[in-house]
């Protein structure tokens, strides 16, 4: 067994950070009764600034005169961590779930992704896109690789036997065992998990009782780890929340890009698709604003959902300003990826089809985009129908025009000349629209070829039905 | 000028104008029309380029002048869109015309949109040709178009009424429908070589 661990050492700060656009701006989080505030988090700018986490609030304000506050959110953290174990959940089938970090059981990945340097370039590649700063180790025991990540990024420990060796150095402060034993050691002259390992166990289990030996049998792999494996939940939903009220729908595009960006990554972890999802812009007073957005097919493509959530939100006429904005994706359906043929004579750059389609409908609507095909009924309002269904076989070839009008006309002009003709269509006693008509070929003063019908017998007061254009 | 160009690739890719015609080669976009294709300098559609047709009328004959090319594509499992037509394709006659109707897309678009679609149809490179039927372009509006199926690669055909033949038009080949006694077709405009002075009749017909 190999176990990876992210280890997510800004995890709340990087989930405020990737919500707002301006990462030069100082920012901290704050924790702490509302007497005695104090920071729990600052980002690069305002470290800079000399701001630390554990300062009072007050002293931080006296650095720094201008910096924006966040409250510190645990919930809000604990989801973070959920979508990121639901991102690890891609790469394996084993993902669990500490403090701060993500272990994911990796030996048998490493099949399918390549060997582990390379692996590793993947893990961070999609960490960096995401906005989350991390840190990387390997090692034989999911508490082990918990603990390296700790201490070396990038560390990687293949080997059971070179464990003890890794371990070894590190000092007891940041071998993360509990607090008490983590303060009473150094107390004792033992600094470094090496010294504690080579301590007799009776005398340890004497003083700190077997929940210390059973952690450092863990630790090594001398004893497996019971672990509660991550299960991605069937409904996905993200909410994003500001400090500020947003008014116009523009403002919303940034917020809207990490969310769909973040349904994507969700979905390729569980390898589903989604074909319909829900925008809730939740507001000061009344009800939620909500904008549906459907497809025509299941899709997971980032980039295909934030144009789908894009045109459909840029249409919405906000009444009120917004506050939060959450995401919600009820139905996953199974994603079935298109074929594409190898010798393709496409453009390698051409954006797919289906994406292309749903640029077009979420901005034209949501009926823009038709594909006609035949039915059997042998009216011509009827003998074609853009909704789905099966292709009739071909039916014997009566001249037909190649543009149809939407409802028959009245011809004002001059009497036709008569080219072919007639063709009586009578029917449709079934369903009440029956017609009796004579459909002729007619060419026009102008040159046009129409395509026109009389009542049976007659051959005057033309309506026009369609064009041989 | 630092850069080298072969003379010869200039000269096939018709950005060079030739004093005395040269033998056309055999165009990889034939129209289906061998009449109109031994006049045309490309001998056929222009590739990756606009093809603007002024019409006289709505329903003169722009289909049969097109429909070929439309078939040839959607047999090849290509796709067409075919962006606010003025009227409903009737499908049993197109399918006699030997298109394949699944691999066409009919888009509706608004007066202001159609131009908007066009090109996002062109640029995404996903389809063969799209075919639009803009409402008041001007030849900024016409340029956009030819830019955005260079970069997609597709053939893009604008139908517009005839009035706008005195406009300039950044389009690579122009051609105006003529219905008299039969149909013809004037070249108004082609790159790449000088437009033939007498119109190419079509065989005119119905069925």
């Amino acid at each position: 067994m190999l176990w990876a661990c992210v280890l997510l050492p800004q995890l709340a700060l990087d989930g405020v950070l990737r919500r707002r656009e301006d990462a030069h701006e100082p920012l901290v989080l704050v924790s702490g009764p509302a007497q005695a505030r104090v920071v729990h988090a600052a980002n690069p700018p305002a470290r800079a600034a000399g701001l630390y986490r554990g300062q009072k609030l007050v002293a931080a304000q006296a650095l720094l005169s201008q910096f924006a506050m966040v409250e510190y959110d645990r919930e809000d953290e604990a989801r973070w961590r959920r979508l990121l174990a639901a991102w690890a959940y891609r790469y394996s089938g084993e993902v669990g779930l500490f403090t701060h970090g993500v272990v994911l059981e990796v030996s048998r990945s490493l099949n399918l992704f390549g060997p582990w340097p390379h692996f590793e370039s993947l893990l961070r590649a999609d960490l960096r896109e995401l906005g989350f700063r991390h840190r990387v180790a390997l090692a034989p025991t999911p508490h082990a690789a918990y603990v390296l990540a700790g201490v070396h990024d990038g560390l990687a420990v293949e080997a059971p036997d070179a464990l003890r060796h890794a371990l070894a150095p590190i000092a007891i402060g940041q071998a993360r065992l509990p607090a008490e034993v983590a303060q009473a050691l150094p107390a004792m002259g033992i600094r470094s998990l090496g010294q504690l390992l080579q301590l007799p166990r009776a005398g340890l289990q004497r003083r700190f009782g077997g929940e210390l030996l059973a952690l450092l049998d863990r630790l090594t792999g001398d004893e497996p780890t019971p672990m509660e494996s991550y299960r991605p939940p069937d409904t996905f939903e993200q909410r994003m929340e500001w400090t500020h009220e947003i008014e116009h729908v523009e403002a919303l595009v940034f917020p809207l890009r990490r969310l769909t960006a973040d349904l994507a990554t969700y979905l390729a972890g569980r390898d589903g698709g989604v074909q319909r999802f829900e925008l809730e812009l939740e507001h000061c007073h009344g009800p939620p604003t909500r904008v549906a957005v459907g497809m025509l097919s299941a899709g997971r493509d980032a980039t295909l959902l934030f144009d789908c959530a894009r045109g459909r939100l840029e249409r919405q006429v906000l009444a009120q300003p917004v506050l939060a904005m959450r995401l919600i994706a009820r139905e996953l359906p199974p994603f079935v990826p298109a074929g594409r043929d190898l010798f393709d004579s496409r453009p390698a750059n051409a954006m797919p089809l289906d994406q292309l389609r749903e640029r077009l409908r979420a901005r034209l609507g949501e009926d823009a985009i038709q594909q006609l095909r035949r039915t059997l009924d042998p009216r011509p309002e009827f003998a074609q129908t853009s909704a789905p269904g099966v292709r009739p076989a071909q039916l014997p070839v009566l001249p037909r025009p190649t543009w149809l009008l939407d409802t028959p006309c009245p011809w004002r002009g001059p009497s036709p000349e008569i080219l072919a003709g007639p063709e009586r269509i009578e029917t449709g006693w079934w369903d009440g629209g029956d017609l009796r008509r004579d459909y002729y070929v007619a060419r026009t003063a102008q040159g046009q070829c129409a395509w026109m019908y009389c009542a049976p017998g007659e051959q005057g007061a033309w309506m026009l039905h369609g064009w041989f254009a | 000028m630092g850069q080298v160009l072969a003379l010869d690739a200039l000269i096939h890719a018709r950005q060079v104008w030739h004093g005395r015609a040269t033998p056309a080669p055999g165009g990889s976009q034939p129209t289906g029309w061998p009449q109109l294709d031994a006049v045309l300098p490309s001998g056929g559609w222009p590739e990756h380029a606009l093809t603007e047709i002024l019409l006289p009328a709505d329903g003169i004959g722009e289909l049969q002048l097109l429909l070929p090319t439309v078939a040839r594509l959607s047999r090849a499992a290509r796709q067409v869109m075919v962006i606010a037509p003025p009227y409903l394709p009737c499908v049993a006659g197109w399918e006699a015309r030997d298109v394949v109707m699944s691999h066409v897309d009919i888009v509706q678009a608004g007066e202001r949109d159609v131009l908007w679609a066009a090109e996002q149809c062109l640029r995404s490179g996903s389809c063969a040709a799209v075919l639009a039927w803009p409402h008041g372009a001007d030849d900024r509006a016409l340029r956009r178009l030819q830019v955005a199926a260079d970069t997609g690669k597709a053939l893009a055909f604008v139908f517009r009424d005839r009035r706008h033949a005195v406009q300039a038009s950044p389009a690579a080949l122009r051609l105006e429908l003529e219905a008299g006694a039969s149909l013809q077709v004037r070249v108004r405009k082609c790159r790449g070589g000088n437009p033939p002075i007498s119109a190419v009749p079509l065989a005119a017909g119905w069925s």
